[in-house]
C-alpha cells in the first residue's frame, strides 16, 4: 500500500512568502509537492478561522508564511499573523490537539533555501503526527 | 458594556459531550466588541469543536450563528426554530443572553459558553477594564467622574487609604490607586474641596444584596389591553 501523503496547507503572503516559494522552484530546489499553497495579500490577512477551517476540512498541518518581521511589506502583517497563529495553537492545546500542527514562518524573497526547509519541517511534523482522526493513525 | 471571556475549551467540550445536535448562538452587542462571542468567535468555536470531534471520531451536528442582541426576546424569537431544533444551545452571549433563551424556552437546555466578567470599557485594542459594579446609586459627580466602588480595591468612599503609595494600590502594585486618580481629576477640575467632604456609609439597598433588582418605567410599560393587542398582531 502506498504511503499516505500528508495534507498540508500553507498560507503565503504574496510578497516575500510567495516569492520565496517561486524562487525555490525557479532555482530547482526540491520540496514535497503535497503542500497546497494559498496566496494571501498579506500574512496579516490570515485569521484564526482560516487556519481552523483548514484543519476542520481535513488538513493535517497548516502554516502561515509571511515576510521577515522587520521587513514586512505592510509593516505589521507578519506580527499580526504570528499572534493569531499563537492564539489558534493555544485553542488546539486546550482541546488536547497537538499545537505543532500549526506554525508561523517568516522568509525573505531572496532566500531560495527557506521555503524547502519550511516544507520539509511541516511534512516531518505531519508525518509524525498523522491525521487528526485518532482512528486513522492506528 | 458587559465584558466576558470564552470559557476554557475543555470545559465547553465536556459540557456538550452528551448531546448530538448543538446550536451555538453569539451576540452582536457587547460580547462582539470584547471579542468573546461575536460572529468570528462563534465561527472559530464551531470550527474548533468540529476539529475536536474529528479527532475523537464523535458525531455531533454543530451549527453556529449570531443574533443582534441575545438579551432581547424579539431577536431570540426570530431564531426560535433553530434553537428548538437542537438538543442543546450554547450561548456565546453574556449570562443575560443565555438566561433570556433559558427563560423563553425553559424545557430546552441552554448552556453558557462565556464567563461574564464585568461592566467595563475598551481601554485600547484587546484591553478592557472595569469601571462600574452597578451598585444602583451613582456618586461619580462627587469623585471627578471616577467610580471608587469599582476602581478602589476596598471600594472606599473616603480615600485614599494608608496602602496607597506612589499612585499604586497595595493590593496589587500594578493597579492604579483610584483615590489618587480622583484627587488628580478633582485638581484638574478646580474642585479639590470635594475631597475634604466626608461621605457617610453607603446605602447598599440599591445594590445586589437585596436579591434580583427590577426597574420599571410605568410610562413605557404596556397595559393589559395593549399587550393583548400586540399579541393579536403577532
Amino acid at each position: 500500500m502506498a504511503e499516505r501523503r500528508p495534507k498540508i496547507i500553507g498560507f503565503c503572503c504574496e510578497r516575500h512568502g510567495m516569492d520565496s516559494a517561486v524562487l525555490a522552484a525557479r532555482t530547482g530546489k526540491q520540496f514535497d509537492a503535497s503542500v497546497r499553497l494559498v496566496q494571501v495579500p498579506c500574512a496579516g490577512r490570515v485569521d484564526g478561522i482560516h487556519i481552523l477551517q483548514a484543519l476542520e476540512d481535513g488538513a493535517d498541518a497548516v502554516f502561515v508564511l509571511g515576510c521577515l518581521e522587520k521587513n514586512c511589506y505592510y509593516d505589521t502583517g507578519s506580527i499580526e499573523a504570528r499572534k493569531r497563529v499563537e492564539y489558534v495553537r493555544q485553542m488546539l492545546a486546550e482541546m488536547g490537539i497537538e499545537k505543532e500542527r500549526v506554525e508561523m514562518f517568516n522568509a525573505a524573497s531572496t532566500n531560495a533555501w527557506a521555503f524547502p526547509e519550511i516544507v520539509a519541517k511541516m511534512v516531518e511534523v505531519a508525518k509524525k503526527l498523522g491525521p487528526i482522526e485518532e482512528g486513522e493513525r492506528r | 458594556m458587559i465584558v466576558a471571556k470564552r470559557k476554557p475549551l475543555g470545559e465547553i467540550v465536556e459540557m456538550l459531550a452528551p448531546y448530538q445536535k448543538i446550536t451555538v448562538i453569539g451576540c452582536r452587542s457587547c460580547v462582539a466588541i470584547c471579542l468573546a462571542g461575536g460572529e468570528k468567535e462563534v465561527k472559530m468555536l464551531v470550527s474548533a469543536l468540529k476539529i475536536k470531534n474529528r479527532k475523537e471520531g464523535r458525531k455531533q451536528q454543530i451549527d453556529g450563528f449570531v443574533v443582534e442582541r441575545q438579551c432581547e426576546k424579539e431577536w431570540v424569537k426570530e431564531v426560535e426554530e433553530r434553537i428548538l431544533d437542537s438538543d442543546v444551545t450554547l450561548s456565546m452571549a453574556c449570562s443575560l443572553g443565555a438566561q433570556t433563551i433559558g427563560d423563553m424556552y425553559p424545557k430546552h437546555l441552554t448552556f453558557p459558553g462565556l464567563n461574564t466578567g464585568m461592566f467595563g470599557v475598551p481601554e485600547e485594542q484587546g484591553v478592557w477594564s472595569e469601571k462600574c459594579i452597578g451598585c444602583g446609586n451613582c456618586i461619580i459627580h462627587t469623585t471627578g467622574g471616577i467610580c471608587p466602588i469599582a476602581r478602589c480595591a476596598k471600594s472606599m468612599l473616603n480615600g485614599p487609604c494608608g496602602g496607597s503609595a506612589n499612585g499604586k494600590c497595595e493590593v496589587n502594585l500594578e493597579v492604579d490607586c483610584a483615590w489618587v486618580a480622583i484627587y488628580d481629576r478633582l485638581k484638574l477640575q478646580n474642585r479639590l474641596d470635594l475631597i475634604e467632604n466626608f461621605t457617610p456609609a453607603k446605602d447598599w439597598s440599591t445594590s445586589h444584596s437585596g436579591g434580583r433588582r427590577i426597574y420599571v418605567r410605568e410610562d413605557a410599560k404596556l397595559s393589559q389591553h395593549q399587550k393583548k393587542g400586540k399579541e393579536a398582531v403577532q
